[in-house]
């Protein structure tokens, strides 16, 4: 065995031994990743433009709930019922908070330029023109350092799998995540509101002549991206603290995560945030932690070089 | 008189598409609009259900002004609209497709359902299929039933027998006459001027953006001047 095999053997080794710790944190973190492509793909679906504004729409979720949990739990410490309260008011004030942010930005970056049919590169601009306004007014407002969250649960760990210990933060995730995103499924394929994101999807203008208002629905798919961003921002808040800057990164993480299962493809953005999300987790393994921004860059250029479409390939217009 | 069109001017940008057109439809007709492509027929039904309001004129549906009324109101008016190229949403199952037709409408729809499935049994035995994957009939039928499924006073159809075989424009032209009989009011642009002439009642006829000229369709049917432009060949064998 040469020398590469054995440093391939010794890391599988710790893959072997951390597998199980590595999946739950990866699959977390995917969660995050996948709230956030969420409001990615929805727009996208919708008007066929990337909103580069979104990793604001993530700040703005985490900044609310920040206040708000600090209000409330200051420096006590929650348990039981009071901390699955306080978990699903951090994601409802994420959330809402996000949701008009994203409807502010709606109003005032797109929706003017959508009535001047102005050219794509148009609304490029001004989502990175919202961008910078809206991050360097949170670095003024609430300073340039990073803020926890007052946590809303004592962080045990709950159960441990094959001797990976399970904490409380990634259970709270992985609940949330899964119950928003059936929720969203069944919304989309079964509701008159879903049937008509998925109207306005396939063909805007026969949506309309259906009677779908095309505004109010643009509208509010950028509210459901919204209300998705904002739980994903109040979540990685907890884990990782608030701050001006925190939206880049785990945007343009999720960003990767829609290009990976095909944006516009709602489904393709949770497989594509799991995927990426366990990816990153297990290349710990392999590369020092402070190379793991760079696995997910990697998986974005080899999809954009070898499919384009992504895994699921576009296609929003489907029920399932 | 159902609908009234009273001098209406349509631009694209800098181009002129209708230069003040006048036209008028009654309650329970048919009523072809004939003319070449790129004449502006098209344009007149997008006006008509709120695709391109007009930059000056008026429209008076049932008595009302509806010159500015937004698209997705059409429909809740008493207006559908089954548009060039069918525009079936592709994924989208048939039974999906119809549902969308009945999209503004509260409450329960499935006799409608049942009905449109009595008319076009074709889309029965499809329903759980994607409106992708239909052939041009099936897709023209789903068009069709799409519509009336918002149940229009007037319906406007964009050249319902475009590109398809002989035999399913027959069916298109009876169900067409059906949809009348039973106490719609149909707009119908055709490129298949002798059989839309057989089957309405009055046409109007356009030349850029104009209305040049208008009567009883059976007269136009023996009109020299339609019978050299528009009917060509196709009445000979009739
Ligand atoms: N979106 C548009 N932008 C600019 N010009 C347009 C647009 N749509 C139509 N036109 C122009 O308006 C005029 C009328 O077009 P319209 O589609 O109404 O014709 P039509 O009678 O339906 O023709 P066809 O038989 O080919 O369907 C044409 O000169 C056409 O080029
Ligand atoms: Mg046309």
């Amino acid at each position: 065995m040469g020398a590469f095999g054995h440093y391939l053997s010794a890391h599988f080794a710790t893959l072997r031994l951390e597998f199980w710790g590595l999946l739950v944190g990866g699959l977390a973190n995917g969660f995050i990743y996948a709230m956030v492509a969420i409001g990615y793909t929805l727009v996208y679906g919708v008007l066929r433009l990337i909103n580069f504004a979104h990793s604001e729409i993530f700040m703005s979720g985490g900044f609310a709930s920040y206040f708000v949990m600090k209000a409330i739990i200051g420096t006590s410490v929650p348990s039981g019922l009071a901390s699955v309260g306080l978990v699903i008011l951090g994601i409802l004030v994420g959330g809402t908070a996000s949701a008009g942010m994203a409807l502010l930005l709606e109003r005032v970056a797109y929706r003017p330029l959508r009535k001047r049919h102005a050219p794509k590169l148009a609304y490029l601009i001004s989502a990175i023109g919202a961008s910078y306004f809206l991050f360097n007014l949170a670095g003024k407002e609430f300073g340039r350092y990073n803020l926890s969250i007052p946590s809303p649960y004592i962080n045990h760990t709950v159960f441990t799998i094959f001797g990976a210990n399970v904490q409380m933060y990634y259970i709270v995730i992985l609940i949330a995540g899964v119950i928003m995103f059936v929720t969203l499924d069944r919304i989309v394929a079964k509701t008159k509101l879903g049937r008509s994101i998925r109207a306005v999807a396939q063909d805007a203008e026969t949506a309309s002549l259906m009677g779908v208002n095309i505004d109010r629905t643009i509208a509010l798919t950028f509210i459901i991206g919204g209300i998705f961003g904002g739980a994903g921002g109040f979540l990685f808040g907890l884990g990782s603290g608030v701050v001006y800057t925190m939206g880049f990164t785990p945007a343009l993480k999720a960003f990767t995560a829609a290009v990976l299962g095909g944006i516009g493809n709602l489904r393709g953005a949770v497989i594509g945030g799991l995927i990426l999300g366990v990816a990153e987790s297990f290349s710990i393994a392999f590369v020092q932690a402070a190379f793991i921004d760079v696995v997910a860059f990697a998986i974005l250029l080899l999809i954009l070089l070898f499919r384009p479409t992504g895994i699921l390939g576009e296609r929003l217009g489907r029920s399932a | 008189m159902m609908l009234q069109v009273n001098d209406a001017v349509v631009r694209y940008g800098a181009i002129t598409a209708l230069h003040g057109i006048t036209f008028e439809i009654n309650q329970g007709e048919i009523v072809t609009l004939l003319g070449a492509n790129g004449a502006g027929k098209s344009t007149t039904l997008r006006m008509l259900s709120g695709l391109h309001a007009p930059a000056t004129g008026k429209i008076i549906f049932e008595g009302q002004d509806i010159t500015n009324t937004k698209a997705h109101q059409f429909v809740a008016l008493g207006i559908a609209h089954v548009p060039e190229g069918r525009r079936i949403f592709p994924q989208m199952t048939v039974e999906e497709n119809l549902e969308m037709g009945a999209f503004t409408r509260s409450g329960s729809f499935s006799d409608d359902m049942d009905r449109m499935y009595e008319t076009f049994p074709i889309l029965k035995e499809r329903r759980k299929q994607l409106g992708g994957n239909l052939s041009g009939g099936e897709q023209q039928m789903l068009a069709i039933g799409r519509a009336l499924m918002g149940s229009p006073r007037l319906l406007l159809l964009d050249e319902p027998s475009m590109g398809l075989a002989p035999m399913i424009v027959e069916t298109i032209f009876r169900i067409i006459g059906e949809i009348r009989d039973s106490g719609t009011t149909v707009l119908v642009v055709e490129q298949n001027a002798a059989q839309a002439l057989r089957l309405a009642d009055r046409g109007y006829v356009m030349e850029n953006g104009r209305i040049v000229f208008s009567d009883k369709a059976s007269n136009l049917l023996h009109d020299e001047r339609v019978r050299a432009v528009y009917l060509g060949e196709s009445v000979e064998g009739t």
